[in-house]
Order: C-alpha cells, then sequence, then structure tokens
C-alpha cells in the first residue's frame, strides 16, 4: 500500500528516438488530470513557439535545458501520477544505441516495461535490445505498445504483422514467466491510452492505463527466502533504552516473525529474534519490503554489511562469482582491472578474473572480447577479497544484482546480475 | 500473527537516510521550516529510533523569512531534543560576499547559495540531506538520490552516477559533497497525506489565516516591509496559507478556508495550480531551476 492507500506501480519505458515516448507519458499525465494548469499552459506556450497545431505534450517530462533545445530525452527522468485505485512512477528511459545503460537503470526499479513501436516501422534492431533488456532484468510484465496507429490508418493488418514479428522475439526468450501484451495506440490523439478507440473496434483488449491498473503489485513481487542485509546497528544507550542493541535495515523476499531461528552470516551465529520495532511500535512479524529493527535473544556479533536469515535457508557464501555485466561507464571493464563490488549495502574488493563473452543484445548469441566497453553486455567472472552472501538474480533481485565502483573515481561503473 | 505491511515510499525514505548515517561522516540535514524538511524530520526519527537522529539540523537563513517558521523551527528542535546550527545570508551581505537584490523582483531566495557553501566548507559536512521531490519541477524529475556535488557545490547532470536497484554509492573524494533527497519519489500529494497520518505539527502559516496582502502578476504577495511594493498596488486583507514556506519576497499565497490538515488535503487534491505555480523565483524563467542547480543551490 502507498501512503494514501493506493497500490504503486514502477513502470519503464523502452523505445527508440521519436517513437513517442515522452509524447504518451504526457499523454497519460493529461488523461489523469495529473497535470496542472500551470504546466498545460506552459505546454500551450511552448507548442505554440514551436508553430504546432497541436499539444506537444513531451515537453511535460523532456526537462533539462539541452533536451529542450535538442528536443531529445538524454538521461532517465522520474514521473509520478496517480489515479483514485494506483499511484505510478515512471522512468522515461531514452532509446538511443548508446543509452543502453539508462534503461537498465530505469529498468532496474520497475516492475512492468512498456516498450514502443513505431507502427510505420515496425520490429526493428533496438526493439530486439528492449526486450533483451528486460529479459535479462527478469521484469515480468510487458507491454508492447504498438504507437502511431493514426499514421497506419490504425490498421489490424499491421497490428498484426508487428505482433507475429514480436512473437519470433518471445520464441527466443528465456524467460517464459514473463507476462506480454499487445496494445495499439495513438500517443498523440490519446487513443487506447486511456479512452477506447473508435478507430480500431478490432481490438477488444484493455486500453494501456486499464492494463497498468489491474495489474497487482504483489503478483508483480517476487517471493524468495527472507535477507535482511545490516545497515546500522542501533545502539541509544539512554537511560530507557540502556541495553538495547537493535540492527536495523531493509527486508528483502519474505516476511520475518518474532521466534524466527535466524543465522547471522558471515559468522554463522545463530540466535532468535527476540522483537521487531517500526519506529515506536512493536510488530510481532514484517511482510518484505520493511524498514525495521530487529533485536535478538542472544548477544551475537553483527555488524554494517553483515545479513541476517533464517536458519536452513542460507544463500550461497562464495569468494569467486560469475555475473552478467552491463557497463555503464565510458571506461571500459577489462581483466584484470580491480574494483570495489557493492551487493546491497555490502563492499568488497573484486578483480576481474575472465571476460567469458560478449553478448548480443539482438539475441544473435556470443562474441570473444578483451573489454565490455560501455553499453556492452557480457559474462564476467570475478574473484573477491571476502565471501558475499548471494542468490542468483533469478531467485532474488534484490540479493543476486550489484554493482561496481571505480577506484579512482569512485563512479558506478557497472551493474552485474549474478548467475 | 499480525503482519506489519509497509508504506513502501516510507520504508525506501528510512533506508536512505540509514545509508546516510553509515556512509558518511559529517551529514547535515537541511531544515527550512517547511513540510518537506519537517517530514524529513519525521523520517529520520523513524530511521534511527530508539536511539536519537545522528546529524544536526542547518538552516540557512535568509531574514526573511514568516515569523511563524523560525518560532515553529524552534519549538521543534527544543521538543525533539533535536541539534540546529543556524547561518545568516545577512551575514555574507555584510561580509560583502553577496550583494542584495533591487527592485520590483527582490529577493535573497539565491543569495542563500553562498551561505551554504560556506556552512558546508566551515563545518566540513560531506552529505547534506534534502527535502526535494522529483515532481516539483521538470530538472528535478532526473536528479538523483545521492547526488554528487563538486566543490563549488556545481550539479552536472550529464555526469551523474547511475543508481541501480536501490544501492545507493556514496563514495566520493576529498572536497566533494553529496546532496541527498530522501524523498525524491514523493509528490506533494503523498507529502500532505502523512503529515496528516502521522499527525505531525507544521507552521501555522500552512493552515488559512487573515493576511494583509497584495495582488500582482496574478499571484499574492505577503504586505510587508521586506517584500518591494509600488505604491499603486493596493493593500487588502485576506483569507490565505501557503502551500510553501520559502522566503517572503519569493512565496506567494493562496486564497483558502482550509483551516484543518483534512481541508488542505482536500484543497491540494482539487488544485489545479502545481506548487512551484506559487514560487516566484520559478517564473523568472522556464530554465530557472536546472540553472539555479548547476551553481550550487540545493
Ligand atoms: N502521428 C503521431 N505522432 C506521434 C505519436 N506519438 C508521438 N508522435 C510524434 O512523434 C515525435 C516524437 O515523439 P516523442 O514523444 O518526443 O518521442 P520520444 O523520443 O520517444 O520521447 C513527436 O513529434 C510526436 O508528436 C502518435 O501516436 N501519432
Ligand atoms: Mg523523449
Amino acid at each position: 500500500m502507498d501512503i494514501q492507500g493506493r497500490k504503486l506501480i514502477k513502470i519503464a519505458t523502452a523505445g527508440s528516438v521519436d517513437d513517442g515516448k515522452s509524447t504518451l507519458i504526457g499523454r497519460l499525465l493529461y488523461d489523469t488530470h495529473s497535470l496542472t494548469t500551470d504546466k498545460i499552459e506552459a505546454i500551450e506556450r511552448s507548442s505554440k513557439q514551436r508553430g504546432y497545431d497541436y499539444l506537444d505534450f513531451s515537453l511535460a517530462t523532456d526537462g533539462l535545458v539541452a533536451e529542450r533545445e535538442q528536443g531529445i530525452t538524454i538521461d532517465v527522468a522520474h514521473i509520478y501520477f496517480n489515479t483514485d485505485k494506483t499511484n505510478f512512477i515512471v522512468a522515461d528511459t531514452p532509446g538511443h544505441v548508446e543509452y543502453t545503460r539508462n534503461m537498465v537503470t530505469g529498468a532496474s526499479t520497475s516492475q512492468v516495461a512498456i516498450i514502443l513501436i513505431d507502427a510505420r516501422k515496425g520490429v526493428i534492431e533496438q526493439t530486439y535490445r528492449h526486450f533483451f533488456i528486460s529479459n535479462l532484468l527478469r521484469i515480468s510484465h510487458v507491454v508492447v505498445a504498438i504507437n502511431k496507429m493514426d499514421l497506419v490508418e490504425y490498421s489490424e493488418d499491421v497490428f498484426l504483422k508487428i505482433k507475429a514479428d514480436f512473437d519470433v522475439l518471445v520464441g527466443k526468450s528465456d524467460f517464459t514467466e514473463e507476462q506480454i501484451t499487445f496494445i495499439p495506440l495513438s500517443a498523440l490523439k490519446g487513443e487506447n491510452v486511456t479512452r477506447k478507440s473508435e478507430h480500431m473496434p478490432w481490438y477488444v483488449g484493455n486500453t494501456l492505463l486499464d492494463h497498468l491498473e489491474v495489474l497487482e503489485p504483489e503478483d508483480l513481487q517476487e517471493s524468495a527466502a527472507a535477507r535482511f542485509p545490516v545497515q546500522l546497528v542501533i545502539r541509544p544507550k539512554t537511560e530507557a533504552y540502556h541495553d538495547f542493541r537493535g540492527f536495523s535495515g531493509k527486508l528483502y523476499g519474505n516476511t520475518l516473525q518474532v521466534g524466527d531461528r535466524v543465522t547471522v552470516l558471515p559468522s554463522g551465529n545463530e540466535s532468535t529474534i527476540k522483537s521487531i520495532h517500526f519506529f515506536d511500535q512493536e510488530l510481532e512479524s514484517a511482510a518484505p519490503g520493511s524498514s525495521i529493527v530487529l533485536t535478538l535473544a542472544d548477544e551475537v556479533d553483527c555488524s554494517r554489511g553483515d545479513m541476517i536469515v533464517k536458519s536452513g535457508e542460507a544463500p550461497s557464501s562464495e569468494k569467486s562469482i560469475s555475473a552478467t555485466i552491463c557497463q555503464v561507464n565510458s571506461k571500459a571493464l577489462k581483466v584484470g582491472g580491480k574494483y570495489i563490488l557493492q551487493h546491497g549495502i555490502n563492499r568488497v574488493l573484486a578483480k576481474v578474473d575472465q571476460i567469458e563473452a560478449k553478448i548480443h543484445t539482438d539475441f544473435s548469441g556470443t562474441e570473444e572480447a578483451e573489454q565490455l566497453k560501455l553499453n556492452d553486455i557480457g559474462k564476467v567472472h570475478f574473484r573477491l577479497s571476502k565471501p558475499i552472501h548471494f542468490d542468483s538474480y533469478h531467485q532474488s533481485k534484490s540479493n543476486g544484482a550489484f554493482i561496481l565502483i571505480d577506484e579512482g573515481t569512485f563512479d558506478t561503473v557497472s551493474v552485474g546480475f549474478i548467475e | 500473527m499480525n503482519l506489519f505491511i509497509p508504506n513502501p515510499k516510507e520504508a525506501e525514505s528510512i533506508y536512505i537516510l540509514r545509508e546516510v548515517a553509515a556512509q558518511f561522516e559529517r551529514p547535515v540535514l537541511l531544515f527550512s521550516g517547511g513540510k518537506d524538511s519537517i517530514t524529513l524530520v519525521r523520517l529520520a526519527q523513524k530511521a534511527f529510533f530508539p536511539a536519537k537522529i545522528p546529524f544536526p539540523l542547518l538552516h540557512v537563513d535568509t531574514g526573511h523569512n514568516f515569523p511563524e517558521t523560525i518560532e515553529f523551527r524552534d519549538w521543534l528542535v527544543k521538543e525533539l531534543g533535536l541539534e540546529l546550527i543556524v547561518r545568516n545570508v545577512q551575514d555574507s551581505i555584510d561580509q560583502g560576499k553577496v550583494r542584495e537584490e533591487r527592485g520590483r523582483y527582490a529577493s535573497r531566495n539565491t543569495l542563500q547559495t553562498t551561505t551554504l557553501l560556506d556552512a558546508i566548507e566551515e563545518f566540513k559536512f560531506d552529505a547534506c540531506i534534502g527535502g526535494a521531490r522529483r515532481d516539483e519541477e521538470k530538472a528535478r524529475a532526473k536528479e538523483r538520490v545521492f547526488s554528487v556535488r563538486d566543490d563549488f557545490g556545481q550539479w552536472d547532470e550529464k555526469n551523474q552516477r547511475p543508481e541501480l536497484f536501490d544501492m545507493l554509492n556514496g563514495k566520493i573524494h576529498v572536497g566533494q559533497n553529496v546532496r541527498v533527497f530522501p524523498i525524491s519519489n514523493w509528490t506533494e500529494l503523498d507529502v500532505w497525506e502523512y503529515i496528516r497520518t502521522e499527525n505531525i505539527a507544521i507552521p501555522s502559516i500552512y493552515f488559512a489565516h487573515k493576511r494583509e496582502v497584495f495582488f500582482r502578476d496574478g499571484l499574492i504577495w505577503t504586505a510587508n516591509e521586506h517584500v518591494f511594493r509600488e505604491a499603486h498596488e493596493e493593500v487588502v486583507e485576506r483569507m490565505v496559507r501557503f502551500r510553501t514556506v520559502g522566503d517572503m519576497t519569493c512565496t506567494a499565497a493562496v486564497l483558502s478556508e482550509a483551516t484543518s490538515l483534512d481541508d488542505v488535503v482536500a484543497e491540494i487534491r482539487e488544485s489545479t495550480i502545481s506548487e512551484r505555480g506559487a514560487r516566484i523565483d520559478d517564473k523568472r524563467s522556464e530554465a530557472a531551476m536546472e540553472t539555479r542547480k548547476k551553481v550550487g543551490y540545493f
């Protein structure tokens, strides 16, 4: 539940330049009355200045000066809107070839991906890449939005041809649990976005907004083993809480409850959950996603970076790992390179042992590579200074992903998905 | 078993605040006395309870704040036993570091930047926690949760670190600092609903009250000695409230009858004008916010 008791759905958009992502988001904002009059006036003014005879909704989201000048989206923007039932967060990710990074970033926090296709162009190489990335990130709901239907006379044949081409791609995917929905629409004219189109009586499915609204966050959440990475030890040392020693963190994967038998990693010490706190409340049990404080029945060693798990549900602990890497920085990843590896909140040192292969993002296989450059995706083997306690990304997104930090610049240079 | 179901936005903000305490040596919470920074204080209480909030608050006082805001600030700090640091724009002016603006739209809003950067240097703060939200303004929509600034407080929008999943990279070099925005993903309505649900105290000017005002450019301005007014701009009394509590010189009021939190939330829901629509400083140009951010405004 969100703050207003509405459910929260996070969406990433993908599409090539000019497929209409910004227009679609602007349209969703406009039709859900999420644009205030001063913003609409600003859009009207800018549209007129540019000599358009329609409202250019992309102006609602293209925020930076450089973008407005060039008329393109250059970085991930987050946009918020809500209906009576649902709060939405949309990551507007640009679709240029060189911006794989942005889609991976936007998709990493999303449960739903909208892949846009220009009805006139159909499935193109970029579409392959967008679908590949949504698979890599294991996004369980994909909406294929076939846009600009107004420019192809709202033709069902065009829609069916694109759907058939896309289905060929789906056949190549190894992620079989995902749900894929095709919607023909016109972002500019508002057809099938929030209003059912009269021009496409042959389409019997939901409008885009209706489709997004019926998704349940529970269906989108993964169910895995409970993982509790300790962020901070809370020691108030006040009179009222003299002996209080709590472990604060965010719970992932599953619930924890008072009385659960737990193991602290890496020490392997066992104890029992004595109490669970959220601010001044004491809880019996907490659902995944809770930022809570735990106390344990025994005086066990436990500090930042340690992980509390249910006994008998231990993750893997290894000093060498294989992962799929997406390079998100212009500095290339090379064999022998040393990095700070941040897995959740825990940091260790990592050395690149081997680059096994570079993976083609168009489903055409792999090739040998000496290095991974910005926007490249590859299979990489690492050796670590200390073991990390992980699950495979397929089992647990939160405990199966990491970032690499450059030791010199401290920039985030890669994201990894553990096998 | 009673299962606790978290509010995802609140849980995320608490997670971020704990990362700040863990990853930085000298964090500070930038406190304006407004609803967003008051919400941050509540979230910080929750993040560290039963321990105290492990960082001080910093208020950059323009000297043109509403007296109600300052009263509230001092009350809150005392009530919660917080540490408060105040630095004054007036001192930066007296030291000749910045020059007071003149004329119709004179404001000390942009002058705050210098005072803030000086305070960061004085206390060697490495993380400044702010209440900005991405829904406030288009340029903010691309802001990171951990936003790295150079020695001059500058923001380079093309060179931001990507933020993947909820992993936060706060590693910085000496001289750099990070602006942290724990409520990035909240909307204005989220904040108001939260204040109501949690029953959080806020300054009285957020509620409808009688005030001496005048009208200019379709906005309602506070009439007093700090706000430049032309002779023909007539002062009248109206029932108004404020949606943001910045400087008196750059915060416009809205006509309102909302005297309770329920009324305010209902008004925000119905509202068709954005919160920043009542920020006089943003009106100067469409690219206003981005320009100010590039030079270190938070
Ligand atoms: N005819 C038509 N034009 C569209 C539609 N959607 C977007 N466009 C136009 O396509 C161009 C690119 O749109 P934009 O939203 O900026 O694309 P983005 O690069 O994916 O964000 C703009 O000129 C839009 O007006 C549509 O459904 N029909
Ligand atoms: Mg765009």
